[in-house]
């Protein structure tokens, strides 16, 4: 009698505790929704999302996010545009070209690049990069080059481990049809198991888009902060981001709320890209 | 030097010819030579990024670690990162207080109680995902409107924990929930059939050869909450003093790392912080797979 009642009672507890991320996501959902949207039915929608103008401090103050979102957008594609590439290269020379003494030295190094703390990436970014457009380019070094250089670099990781496991997920019959057809090693790899693979490819992607645009302490020291929409990209912008790190220790009444807005606007993006990388998972799961 | 690498070439007869073999092949396919530069070319800039940033960042850091640095009181004038340190091994400890109890159970309901397919239990792992994906920022802001204002923490280590437990709880149902699937089902058949209920079991069957890898999880939240930044600035507070109570504020490491660098006086200590919390870090990073790989060897 007494173990039964014990056996229930933890099954309930093990149950309860399971119900911990589906609150935690709800309360997330909750808390933003609740502080942020009457921010932006007061300051309209419209005005909220599509107004280029941030002037918190001024009278009347303007909150038009758009600098930011088109911020966000900017950075985020400079990051792909560097780290697609590199990251997706250097997935296939681990899983098809590289000697295994070597992998053994790789894989750690991936690793830990995944481990640095984002903090240590903008200190790196502000000491190194920035000073580096500075000198070639000109202008203030805090720039869109800036921010895409090291975002590039942060979602490396988060590339080459997605497409390195699908790469490797390929059946080899792939790769040794090709090789039976008369092709090289290179071209059985690129033209035969790449496209084998596409789909966790793009998964990586979507994922490294994720961390790209919900990266923070990194791009805050190395973006510039400006609120305005550039024309350049050695121009310094803010991103969504930013803006609320850098505004929310001094923030109050609406100007906080519409910071909170702000995180609204990227939590949905999120949210929007989650979707995404569980679609494309979902639909390689099902073939 | 040409003569020493002309040896290392030379001597092995056959590394020779598939050497020039492999040349041939590529001088009638400039296609393959050109991918296989490019494939090469792109492995060696993501290990030189790395490789430069870590000596970059020890070779101007170390220098600077001077003993004043870890002086037990802060002030502006010694900028000591020890209070901070503090800190952050209190703030984690709590957070895993929080958390780890709370992700091993969840999945323990998923591994062992649930069934397969079950409504719920996509529902968890759903919801799961999702929190994995919610950048730091925003984990920030919901421990700012929750714990600080709606529950009148304040700004305190323990807002800041419970915002960073939220944050690894994923990580921790993750690693655990496979730890828990990768114990053989004999495990479970011998307990049961020697007169074990489901609850003894968990316990002392499965849980127990699960820990490697349950630990190896942890330890890889530990270095997350000791990386962890955005998420603690509006809720852990910045105040660089040893904590009274678990409601007074507290700067972490990599919170304190941030304020130096964008105060900018500060830049020589700004490096010996940053050494200080990458070592912590890393080697937080190096225990974790260090106790993965001992578990696989155990496994065979």
């Amino acid at each position: 009698m007494k173990q039964r009642f014990r056996e229930t009672l933890f099954q309930i507890i093990f149950l309860i505790a399971a119900t911990a991320s589906i609150a935690a996501v709800l309360l997330i959902c909750l808390f933003l929704f609740v502080n942020g949207v009457p921010a932006m039915a007061e300051i309209g929608l419209g005005d909220f999302l599509l107004g280029t103008k941030w002037a918190p401090q001024n009278s009347p103050p303007s909150y038009g996010i758009l600098p930011m979102i088109v911020g966000s957008l900017y950075v985020t594609a400079g990051a792909i545009i560097i780290g697609v590439p590199i990251g997706i290269f250097s997935a296939v020379f681990m899983a098809r070209f590289c000697p295994k003494k070597l992998y053994k030295i790789l894989k750690p190094a991936v690793d830990l690049l995944a481990g640095i703390p984002s903090i240590i990436y903008g200190f790196f970014g502000l000491v190194v990069i920035v000073p580096f457009i500075r000198n070639t380019f000109g202008g203030m070094g805090t720039s869109i080059l800036a921010a895409s250089i090291l975002l590039g670099i942060m979602i490396l990781p988060t590339i080459i481990g997605i497409s390195e496991a699908a790469i490797r997920a390929v059946p080899d019959s792939y790769y040794e049809g090709a090789l039976a057809l008369g092709a090289t090693h290179e071209r059985a790899v690129f033209f035969s198991v790449l496209p084998a693979a596409k789909s966790g490819i793009l998964a990586s992607v979507v994922l490294g888009i994720g961390r790209a645009i919900g990266e923070t302490m990194a791009v805050v020291m190395v973006v510039g902060n400006q609120t305005r929409i550039p024309d350049s990209i050695l121009k310094g912008v803010r991103t969504l981001t930013t803006n609320i790190v850098t505004e929310m220790s001094y923030a109050t009444d609406l100007h906080r709320e519409a910071l909170i807005a702000t995180g609204v606007v990227l939590f949905v993006f999120i949210l929007i890209i989650n979707l995404c990388f569980s679609l494309i998972k979902r639909k390689e799961g099902s073939k | 030097m040409p003569e020493k690498t002309e040896k290392a070439k030379w001597s092995p007869k056959r590394l020779v010819e598939a050497f020039c073999n492999r040349f041939r092949q590529y001088k009638r396919r400039p296609l393959s030579l050109i991918l296989f530069l490019l494939v090469t070319l792109c492995a060696l800039i993501t290990f030189a990024v790395l490789l430069f940033l870590l000596i970059y960042i020890l070779v101007l850091g170390v220098p600077n670690l001077t003993p004043s640095l870890f002086a037990w009181e802060y002030n502006s004038e010694n900028v000591s990162l020890l209070p901070s340190l503090i800190n952050t091994l209190l703030l984690t400890g709590l957070s895993l207080i929080i958390c780890v109890p709370l992700g091993i159970f969840t999945a323990i309901y998923l591994a062992e109680y649930a069934k397969r397919g079950s409504k719920f239990v996509s529902v968890v792992r759903i919801t799961a995902e999702t929190l994995s994906g919610i950048p730091s920022i925003v984990y920030g802001l919901f421990g700012m409107l929750f714990f600080v204002l709606y529950l009148h923490w304040d700004y305190s280590l323990l807002a800041g924990a419970a915002t960073a437990a939220i944050m690894i709880l994923p990580l921790i149902i993750r690693t655990t929930e496979e730890a828990l699937q990768s114990v053989p089902d004999g495990y479970r058949e011998a307990s049961f059939g020697l007169g074990a209920g489901k609850l003894r079991t968990v316990f002392r069957a499965v849980l127990p050869s699960a820990i490697p890898g349950i630990l190896s999880g942890i330890i890889l939240a530990i270095g997350r909450v000791v990386g962890e930044t955005a998420a603690l600035l509006y809720t852990a507070g910045t105040i660089a003093e040893l904590p009274e109570s678990i409601f007074s504020s507290t700067r972490t490491l990599s919170l304190h790392m941030y304020l130096l660098s964008s105060e900018g006086f500060h830049t020589k200590e700004a490096y010996a912080t940053a050494v200080v919390l990458l070592i912590l870090v890393l080697g937080i990073n190096f225990l974790s797979s260090f106790v993965a790989k001992r578990l696989m060897k155990k496994q065979g």
